[in-house]
């Protein structure tokens, strides 16, 4: 028998509530927010409460996914980024970069976000930047 | 007082009364839930005081229900205050933990916690440390009871209004465990929609809670849009208790009148 709770952060907005995984034999049972953090202060909105639903999941996508003949198939990385660097380049060499865009993610830390505009801007040549947490 | 329940609890892991203690524990700078083994050191162990009495308190019979459905065998002690032992006479009746593999370590609150939770016993019977401390009035009740309906329609309204459907207050009440829940039941509350259906959102639940609402206050706390829920279920709890003399959790093996046939003694 092993309970166990693990402190963290809730990696859906950039809010950054802190929350306990609770697992029991390496299972993740429940979610339940931290009263102490001064983040969130015991509270959570309706996705950090159910964080735990998705991380073992049979539905969560562990892989790339390419679509080939119409159909999404899971590839390795090495695949999805050399199919996706030759797309950029065809794309924006006949189009410009802002034929492009980029969808950062407040998932990821900052200096990720960083590098991802960066190389929209210096890389490629366009300021189409955007994130999922425009709330 | 601490340490007259750690000795305790030290006790009921040695002589293997229990699997493991369920409590809190100081890690991380933060206070967490925390399965206490025999062996293992009662350091960390703490009370969820922190700066102010009970600021940290978890709903540590949730997780004892996880507990024991997966070792349905096993004894487990668990760290209760008055409303946590509500709490577990409550779940003992709706046949959701059984009696005789629970061992409650309890401790009563302070007076100043009893009253800002207007706490009608803030101490549990299977008392290990501390005094009984006195119960509160419900002012607060009474304070609501004194404005006329026209105002406290408006109050409420308001306060629901603000819910943004986190369903927090339902996820963190140890008292809710059911499979089908009717704030999902879209006849009920519609899907993806926001603000809530007003008041039926939080009537429904209201109800619900009726003659399973322990008092502990933790939907309260977990609330992210301030919302008085406490207020809301301790009006429900005082007309349970002025017409069918029934308070959740407050004796045990006492039977709800909700699920009685037949006239009300
Ligand atoms: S409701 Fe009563 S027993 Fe629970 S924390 Fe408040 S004063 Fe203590
Ligand atoms: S006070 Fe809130 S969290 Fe506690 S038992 Fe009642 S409804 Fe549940
Ligand atoms: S915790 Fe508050 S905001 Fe969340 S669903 Fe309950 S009443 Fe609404």
């Amino acid at each position: 028998m092993e309970y166990k709770t693990t402190l963290t952060t809730c990696t859906y907005c950039g809010c950054g509530c802190n929350f306990y995984l609770e697992t029991l034999d390496g299972k993740l049972t429940n979610t339940i927010p931290c009263k102490t953090s001064p983040v969130n202060e015991g509270k959570l909105c309706i996705k950090g409460w159910n964080v735990h639903q998705f991380v073992q999941n049979d539905r969560r996508l562990k892989k790339p996914l390419l679509r080939k003949g119409g159909e999404l198939v899971e590839v390795e990385w090495e695949e999805a980024l050399a199919y996706t660097a030759d797309r950029l380049k065809a794309v924006t060499a006949e189009k410009g970069g802002d034929a492009v865009g980029f969808l950062a993610s407040a998932k990821v830390t900052n200096e990720e976000n960083y590098l991802l505009q960066k190389f929209a801007r210096a890389a490629i040549g366009t300021n189409n930047v955007d994130h999922c947490a425009r709330l | 007082m601490i340490e007259t329940i750690k000795q305790h609890v030290a006790g009921l892991l040695t002589e293997k009364k229990i699997a493991g203690f369920l409590g809190l524990i100081e890690k991380n700078g933060h206070v967490a839930p925390h399965l206490f083994k025999d062996g293992e050191s009662l350091a960390g162990f703490t009370l969820g005081d922190r700066k102010t009495a009970g600021d940290a308190r978890y709903p540590l019979n949730k997780t004892l229900v996880t507990l024991s459905r997966a070792y349905p065998e096993e004894t487990f002690g668990v760290l209760v205050r008055g409303c946590d032992e509500r709490g577990l006479y409550g779940l003992f009746r709706l046949n959701q933990l059984t009696e005789d593999r629970v061992i409650p370590v309890g401790f009563s609150c302070p007076a100043e916690l009893s009253e800002a939770c207007e706490c009608r016993k803030p101490y549990p019977d299977s008392l290990v440390a501390g005094e009984k401390t006195e119960s509160s009035q419900l002012k607060k009740v009474a304070e609501m009871d004194g404005k006329d309906l026209a105002r406290r329609f408006d109050f409420w309204t308001a306060q629901f209004v603000k819910c943004v459907k986190c369903y927090g207050c339902r996820d963190v009440c140890p008292m809710c465990f059911c499979k089908e829940c009717s704030l999902e039941c879209e006849d009920l509350v519609a899907k993806g929609d926001l603000p809530v259906e007003v008041p039926v959102f939080h009537l429904t639940r209201a109800m619900h809670m009726a003659d399973r609402c322990v008092d502990c206050g933790l939907c309260d706390e977990a609330c992210p849009s301030d919302i008085p829920l406490r207020l809301l279920y301790k009006k429900t709890a005082q007309i349970m208790d002025t017409d069918y003399g029934f308070t959740s959790g407050l004796n045990k093996n006492e039977r709800s009148p909700l699920s009685q046939m037949g006239p009300a003694k």
